[in-house]
């Protein structure tokens, strides 16, 4: 700008040589004082730059209306009643009946709402009405329809019936699929292609309507669990439990077989035309779902977004030719009645929630635990939610950018990864986790809980080695895996590579899951000893006692010699997880055991594991409800992978446990029950097919200006219940970005310098080759380098 | 030359057939149609109904080349790598796994690739074409020794270090742009400022080395001698006469790229939000997505072919002495 503006002070002879410059053509003249200058003249436009820049920088601080220059977020959004987050992976279904993925369900749980959902506050986890107006009254029923006791022999009961009344007055979202117009036609079921020509996304359809939540919403989506093009996760399972459900599919597959088309493309089909046994709706605001024989853990299922209701006006509106290929799609834009509603939806880019306004309304919950009084966590008791206006998850695939971000105030929360760490949290003496006296500083708190999930190391009970053949051979084997089980340290395991996040595990259920047991009476006596009021793990010699009665004294096969070798099959790691795989290799050492690491891509491994090939794995399960039975199932005989494709990895399978299992799992919680889900860990102590692992820890950083936080890894419907102190916020986020300017300055400045000793060079250079021509004019030359007259 | 052009267009079918053979062969032998389901329809509770329906509903459930149950042509035609790949050369990319239509997405994606591409594209070439030409004006002086000495420097770091390097100094230590994130309208611009900035100077090393090279090359030809013989100053003759020159090749590296602009930048993409068709093609690599990969390198091939094509029309527009038969 300024400095291109040198020309009157560069035309002036600068220096005592310039006459020398006479004999030169004009264009020779002119080319340094158009391009470079004088240092000189450099150094006064250098002057004037920096005197111009603080005026610069006040105009363009004004056009930024105050805003930090780094923030990602328009000006006028600073004070708003917003809660900024982020995602890394675009969610692949919104569609409840598909979506299972937790970044999906963090969508899904805000704008759909079940019959129930979990106390927010209360532990252990309680189910309470959501939609629904009380809790479900539950029926028992014999073969013939008669209606038997709860506590009966649960053979006695031939199906289980779950009648929901819901609350009357909730109404949908406002959405086109509901848009009417004056003669009551609905105005957007009959579209043309030329309706579609301008329309790229929802809010192109300027028309919205809302009508109110039946019961048969509920029903309709239960229906659409079973619908052949849906997918749903859970049909496999629920059809083993909703009376008719598998036919249903049936039905319906060969419905769309008529019918031809895919779905979503058209044509619709009704659901609603197709009767399911199992799921009926009574009245407008009373439906029942019938259930084979007893099912205590369908409660849990009905708090999941699978069973929110649907209105068939949404699925009709979609499946509307020419729609799908806008990927305006049922499972892209969803149609719900819970808090919010998603207003925005480009996952490449940004998600946004907004409050609902036709949200029937619900209060903070006035109860809580104990510690949640001295926590705040009550001080909003009995308010309506929810609290913040709009919710704005911004993709950010890496994990840096994100971190930063949350430091300069941009988003509201943030989970620590391994590489922040150190500078977010410290270890007190007593051994517990606080945040560093730099994130203290912000303001930032830290949220920790073991979340209701494990983390473990299996051993394939189908291999000759680690599984075992014959009685004897089993024995041997269950020997070998006591005594892997008491050499892998995992309490060192967490401290190293989890950075304290976890507790070793003394069995599949995680603290906090119905029948989980604290204390002496809760550890793994293969593993722990109690000593001094907590749990030791039992000496390395304990350990190799146990492999020489297996047969393996000193990690030696007793018949051939040969020394024992293992193998660990895992996905393909990077170069950092190589140390993890080397402490594994030392443990096994302790033994004198040999492991071989097994590397290789996700799908082999999974196929290995389906097929029964590996031999010892590392594998994890996340709860789906806090109950035992969702812990326990995985080892449950019948779910083997090989032969049966369940979720029992190990393929262990032991008729005894498998007994236990089948009594427990259809009784309520009670002393009776914790008494079987004891003798089953006692067995599956003993037998050890899986290194118990660990429990990780979730750790959540939140800054001073959000509030109401309560970790909770079940229910997800949680952002009802968050405050914001956008004020707060926004002084916060000015203090820490203030822009600065020294360096660039400072660069300038020294590039400029820079610039300086080229100039002279550049002058230098161009006045020898006039004097060298000049010269060569009068002595004529020979050397090919030199411009001369004998060019 | 529209004989030479359609003549290399119809070259390119027999190239687009082959890279599309292998990205196929490639793909499946990571991954199988079983895992692609499995991607698709998560880990827990999957049933193996439900594969083989998912399979059968995307037409996976053929065999890959060869189908042995069929006669005739049918064993070759009624196979997932020709149903696939016969669509593709119509330009219908079909849905990706998870349902989204891929032409629309394309199309979405491609503003925000360009809106990086294209400054550092131009803003660059002028900045190597500057550099390269200021360090051949200062050859064998201390400005063209440092400069290469720079140039070295920068060609030996990653890119990820300039992308992790100038988030960390100019947004988060200096506040002065967005870490990462993408606006609409004018909002974007804020958001362009660093990718653009860090997408030039890693690529400055490299290039302005390469075009010093050219210039260096052109300035010993009988044309500069003639051209300072008849008294031009350094400058003229480097900006008219080297410059013009030189424009072959540097035309080469240059006019190739262009198409490929669409494409984005996987990494700088990913780091900084920016919603493109790099990251869109980085999601499908994670998600075993086929349908998404297959449709991305088909694209990036025909669009080199057609870099290629436009270089060899931009010689002529160049040199007059060129001419495409």
């Amino acid at each position: 700008m300024k400095a291109v503006s040198t020309e009157p002070q560069n035309k002036s002879p600068a220096s005592p040589t310039e006459s020398a410059r006479v004999a030169l053509p004009d264009d020779a003249l002119q080319a340094p004082a158009t391009t470079f200058g004088s240092p000189l003249s450099f150094l006064s436009v250098v002057e004037k730059f920096c005197n111009t820049l603080p005026v610069l920088l006040a105009v363009l601080v004004s056009a930024c209306g105050g805003n930090p220059w780094n923030s990602p977020y328009p000006a006028s959004d600073a004070e708003k009643n917003y809660l900024y987050s982020a995602f890394a992976e675009r969610p692949k279904h919104l569609d409840p009946v598909q979506s299972y993925s937790s970044n999906e369900i963090l969508f899904t749980a805000q704008i759909y709402e079940p019959p129930l959902q979990y106390h927010y506050l209360k532990r252990p986890y309680q189910l309470i009405p959501s939609a629904a107006a009380n809790m479900p009254v539950v029926g028992y029923f014999d073969r013939n329809g008669v209606p038997v006791e709860d506590g009966s022999d649960a053979g006695q009961i031939a199906y289980t019936i779950y009648e929901i009344s819901i609350k009357p007055g909730i109404r949908f979202q406002p959405h086109p699929a509901f848009a009417r117009n004056e003669r009551g036609e609905f105005l957007y079921h009959a579209l043309t292609e030329q309706d579609l020509a301008g329309v790229y996304r929802l809010g192109d359809f300027h028309h919205t309507g809302f009508r109110e939540l039946t019961a048969q919403d509920y029903v309709f989506q239960i229906k659409r669990l079973a619908h052949p093009k849906l997918h749903s996760p859970i049909f496999g399972l629920m059809s083993d439990y909703i009376v008719g459900l598998k036919e249903y599919a049936h039905t319906l597959q060969v419905a769309v077989e008529e019918q031809g088309g895919e779905y979503g493309k058209g044509p619709y089909l009704d659901l609603n035309s197709f009767p399911l046994e199992g799921a009926e709706a009574v009245d407008t605001h009373t439906y029942r779902v019938k259930i084979k024989g007893k099912y205590p853990q369908f409660m849990y299922w009905l708090a999941m977004p699978f069973f929110a209701p649907i209105p068939w006006e949404a699925e009709r509106f979609y499946s509307q030719k020419g729609l799908a290929e806008k990927n305006i799609t049922l499972d892209w834009y969803p149609v719900g009645t819970g808090p919010y509603m998603l207003t925005e939806n480009d996952p490449n880019r940004v998600m946004i929630l907004e409050r609902n306004p036709n949200f029937h309304g619900e209060n903070y919950p006035s109860e809580g635990m104990p510690e949640d009084m001295q926590a705040g966590l009550l001080r909003d008791a009995g308010k309506p939610l929810p609290f913040i206006d709009k919710v704005i998850y911004s993709r950010d695939k890496e994990s840096i950018p994100r971190w930063n971000k949350f430091l300069q105030g941009y988003y509201d929360a943030s989970a620590i990864g391994s590489d922040s760490f150190d500078q977010a949290v410290q270890m007190t003496g007593q051994g517990e986790a606080t945040v560093t006296e730099a994130m203290r500083k912000q303001g930032i708190r830290l949220e920790t809980a073991v979340a209701t999930s494990t983390n473990y190391m299996g051993f394939n009970m189908l291999d000759p080695v680690v599984g075992g053949t014959g009685r004897h051979g089993r024995d041997a084997a269950r020997k070998l895996r006591q005594a892997i089980s008491i050499a892998v340290d995992y309490e060192e395991y967490v401290s190293i590579f989890a950075n304290g996040r976890g507790i070793a595990a003394q069995g599949p259920i995680p603290p906090g899951i119905a029948g989980h047991r604290e204390g002496e009476e809760g550890i793994n006596p293969v593993v722990y000893d109690w000593v001094n009021g907590r749990p030791r793990r039992k000496p390395i010699e304990a350990a190799r006692a146990l492999l020489a009665e297996a047969g393996y004294p000193n990690g030696m096969d007793a018949k051939t010699g040969a020394p024992l070798v293992l193998f660990f099959d895992v996905t393909a790691r990077s170069a950092e997880d190589k140390s993890g795989l080397d402490w594994m290799r030392k443990q096994f050492q302790k033994l004198n055991i040999q492991l071989v690491v097994r590397s290789t891509d996700y799908n082999r491994f999974q196929d290995k594991i389906r097929k029964g090939n590996a031999q010892i794995f590392e594998w994890g399960w996340n709860a789906d409800y806090p109950d035992a039975e969702n812990f326990l199932f995985l080892l449950y005989g019948p779910q083997r992978k090989v032969g049966s494709d369940g979720e029992n990895a190990a393929n262990y399978s032991d008729r005894e446990y498998d007994w236990f299992f089948e009594q427990m799992k259809n009784m309520e919680d009670g002393s009776e029950r914790q008494q079987i889900i004891d003798q089953m860990m006692a067995i599956l102590r003993r037998d050890a097919p899986w290194l118990w692992g660990y429990h990780p820890k979730d750790y959540g950083l939140y800054h001073a200006w959000y509030s109401n936080v309560k970790p909770n890894r079940l229910s997800h419907n949680n952002i009802k219940y968050y405050r914001i102190d956008a004020d707060l916020r926004k002084q916060k986020r000015g203090e820490w970005n203030t822009p600065v300017l020294g360096p660039v300055v400072l660069g300038l400045i020294l590039l400029a310098l820079g610039l300086v000793p080229a100039a002279t060079v550049y002058r230098r250079r161009e006045r020898s080759a006039g004097i060298s021509s000049i010269e060569s004019r009068q002595r004529p030359s020979r050397d090919p380098g030199t411009l001369g007259s004998d060019a | 030359m529209l004989n030479y052009i359609i003549r290399r267009l119809l070259y390119a079918i027999p190239i687009l057939i082959g890279v599309n053979l292998i990205t196929f062969t490639l793909f499946f032998v990571v991954n199988t149609p079983d895992d692609m389901a499995r991607m698709q329809l998560g880990i827990k509770r999957v049933t193996p109904e439900a594969i083989d329906k998912w399979k059968q509903e995307r037409g996976y459930d053929k065999p890959l080349m060869f189908n042995q149950a069929e006669n005739g042509v049918a064993k070759f035609t009624r196979t997932v790598f020709f149903e696939k790949s016969i669509a593709m050369f119509a330009f219908r990319f079909g849905r990706a796994d998870d349902g989204r239509d891929i032409a629309h997405e394309i199309k979405t994606r491609m503003f925000p690739s360009l809106a990086i591409a294209l400054p550092v594209f131009l803003l660059g070439l002028g900045v190597y074409l500057v550099f390269a030409l200021t360090m051949v004006f200062f050859r064998a002086t201390y400005v063209d020794f440092w400069g290469v000495v720079l140039c070295v420097a920068l060609m030996s770091i990653s890119s990820l270090f300039y992308i992790i390097g100038g988030q960390f100094l100019i947004s988060k230590l200096w506040h002065l742009v967005p870490i990462s994130g993408y606006g609409q309208g004018l909002d974007i611009g804020k958001f362009l400022v660093l990718p653009v900035m860090i997408g030039v100077i890693s690529g400055a090393g490299a290039n302005t080395r390469w075009y010093r090279t050219i210039f260096l090359e052109e300035m010993g030809k009988d044309y500069v001698r003639t051209a300072r013989a008849k008294g031009l100053p350094e400058r003229i003759v480097l900006f008219r006469h080297v410059l013009r020159n030189a424009l072959i090749p540097i035309l080469t590296g240059a006019v190739v790229v262009i198409p490929l602009l669409f494409l984005g930048s996987l990494i700088a993409e990913s780091f900084f939000g920016i919603p493109g068709l790099g990251s869109y093609t980085i999601d499908a690599i994670h998600s075993q997505d086929f349908a998404v990969v297959r449709a991305m390198v088909f694209l990036g091939s025909l669009l080199y072919i057609v870099g290629l094509i436009m270089t060899d029309i931009s010689y002529t527009l160049v040199d007059p002495r060129v001419r495409l038969e």
